[in-house]
C-alpha cells in the first residue's frame, strides 16, 4: 500500500499514512524549513491531531496542547473571516518576543504550524512555507 | 477523522465531550486528570471565562496502550456548555470520532439535555455525520446528588427523553465524585476503536 486512502464507511472518516508519505511529508519539512532556520515544524489536520512534526532538536514544546489549540484557533480565524465576508484571511501569524507562530493551510483537511525565531524574516518564511505547502498538498492528496 | 500513521504504528483520535451547560463535561476530564496524572504527560488545556465556565474547549491527550500493535492516543475535548456558544461547539466537534453525551441529571434541566442533544444532531450533520451511526455513550451525571434530596430525573426518563431510538450504552456516574466516570472513558474509547479497527491492518 503506497498511498493514503481514506475510509468512509458509516460516515466516519479515517486518514490512514503510509511510511513513504510520512517519509515524503517529512523531507519537505526538513529542507523547505527547518533547513532555513525554523525551530518546530508540525502538520496537523483541522481536528488538531499530529500528522507529522520536526524540529531543531531544541525546541520543547507541548504539541499536542498545541495542535489541538492551532485547530481551535484556525478554526474560529475562519469563522470570523466569513462573519465579515472574507472568504479567509491570507496571513495567520502571532509574534512573540523570541518565538513566533505562523499557520497556513494545507487543504481544507490539513494546516502546517510553524514556529520561529529572530533569525528568519516573516517574508522569507512566507516564501518558503509558500513552496512547501505546494509539495505538502501534492503529497496529501496523492492517495485521494 | 482519525489519524493512522502506519510509520510510527500510531492511531489519534479525538473523543468529545458533549451536553448542557453545567452539566459536568468539564469535571469529567478533571477527573480523568487526576486520577491518571501518572500516565498523562501534559497539562490539561482549558480556555476558560473568568466566570469560569468553559469559553472554548478543555483538551486531555491520553495515551491508553497498545491495540493489534498500534499505540493509541485519545484525545478528550470538551464543548462549551452554554446556548449561545453553537458556533464554538461546532467548531470542537469538527474530526470527532466518538462522542459522550453528559446530561444532567437534575429535575430541572430536562429541557436543556433534549435541546442540546438536538444541537448535537444539528451540529455533527453540518460534518456529514449522524448521530445514530457515530460511536456514542451517554452519562447520566450527578447521581449523588439524590443522596442529598436534590431532585432528579429518574434514568427511566432520561432513558424515554435522550436514549429511546440510539439505543447507546449509558452510565450513571458522578463526575464530581468519580463513581462511574472512568467507565465511560472506558466505553467511549472501545466503542471510537472498534471502529476504526477495520483499518488496523
Amino acid at each position: 500500500m503506497d498511498n493514503q486512502y481514506i475510509s468512509d464507511a458509516d460516515g466516519q472518516k479515517t486518514y490512514i499514512f503510509t511510511p513513504v508519505q510520512l517519509s515524503n511529508i517529512e523531507a519537505v519539512l526538513a529542507e523547505d524549513l527547518l533547513d532555513v532556520g525554523v525551530h518546530s515544524v508540525t502538520l496537523i489536520d483541522m481536528a488538531g491531531n499530529i500528522i507529522s512534526t520536526m524540529d531543531n532538536g531544541e525546541s520543547r514544546h507541548d504539541l499536542y496542547s498545541l495542535a489541538a489549540l492551532a485547530a481551535g484557533n484556525f478554526g474560529a480565524v475562519s469563522t470570523m473571516a466569513s462573519l465579515i465576508g472574507e472568504e479567509e484571511f491570507s496571513l495567520l501569524f502571532h509574534k512573540g518576543k523570541k518565538e513566533n507562530i505562523h499557520f497556513s493551510k494545507v487543504t481544507d483537511e490539513f494546516l502546517l504550524i510553524t514556529i520561529f525565531g529572530k533569525e528568519v524574516s516573516l517574508g522569507f518564511l512566507r516564501l518558503k512555507v509558500a513552496e512547501a505547502t505546494d509539495k505538502l498538498e501534492g503529497i496529501l492528496k496523492s492517495g485521494q | 477523522m482519525a489519524i493512522i500513521n502506519l510509520k510510527k504504528k500510531e492511531v489519534q483520535a479525538k473523543v468529545v465531550y458533549y451536553g448542557p451547560g453545567r452539566g459536568g463535561k468539564t469535571t469529567n476530564l478533571e477527573y480523568i486528570y487526576k486520577r491518571f496524572r501518572n500516565r498523562i504527560q501534559t497539562e490539561m488545556v482549558t480556555i476558560k471565562t473568568h466566570g469560569d465556565r468553559t469559553l472554548f474547549f478543555d483538551f486531555l491527550p491520553i495515551e491508553i496502550g497498545r491495540i493489534k500493535g498500534y499505540d493509541i492516543r485519545i484525545q478528550l475535548y470538551t464543548v462549551p456548555g452554554q446556548v449561545k456558544y453553537e458556533s464554538t461547539r461546532r467548531l470542537v466537534l469538527r474530526g470527532v470520532d466518538g462522542i459522550v453525551f453528559v446530561a444532567d441529571s437534575l429535575a430541572v434541566r430536562r429541557k436543556e439535555n433534549v435541546l442540546s442533544l438536538k444541537s448535537l444532531a444539528d451540529n455533527l450533520a453540518t460534518y456529514k455525520k449522524s448521530i445514530t451511526e457515530i460511536p456514542m455513550v451517554f452519562q447520566y451525571n450527578k447521581r449523588d446528588l439524590l443522596d442529598e434530596g436534590i431532585p432528579l430525573l429518574p434514568v427511566e426518563w432520561l432513558e424515554i427523553d435522550l436514549n429511546s431510538k440510539l439505543k447507546a450504552p449509558f452510565f450513571e456516574a458522578s463526575a464530581l465524585k468519580g463513581p462511574n466516570v472512568v467507565q465511560t472513558m472506558k466505553k467511549i474509547i472501545i466503542m471510537t476503536i472498534d471502529s476504526l479497527r477495520k483499518d488496523l491492518t
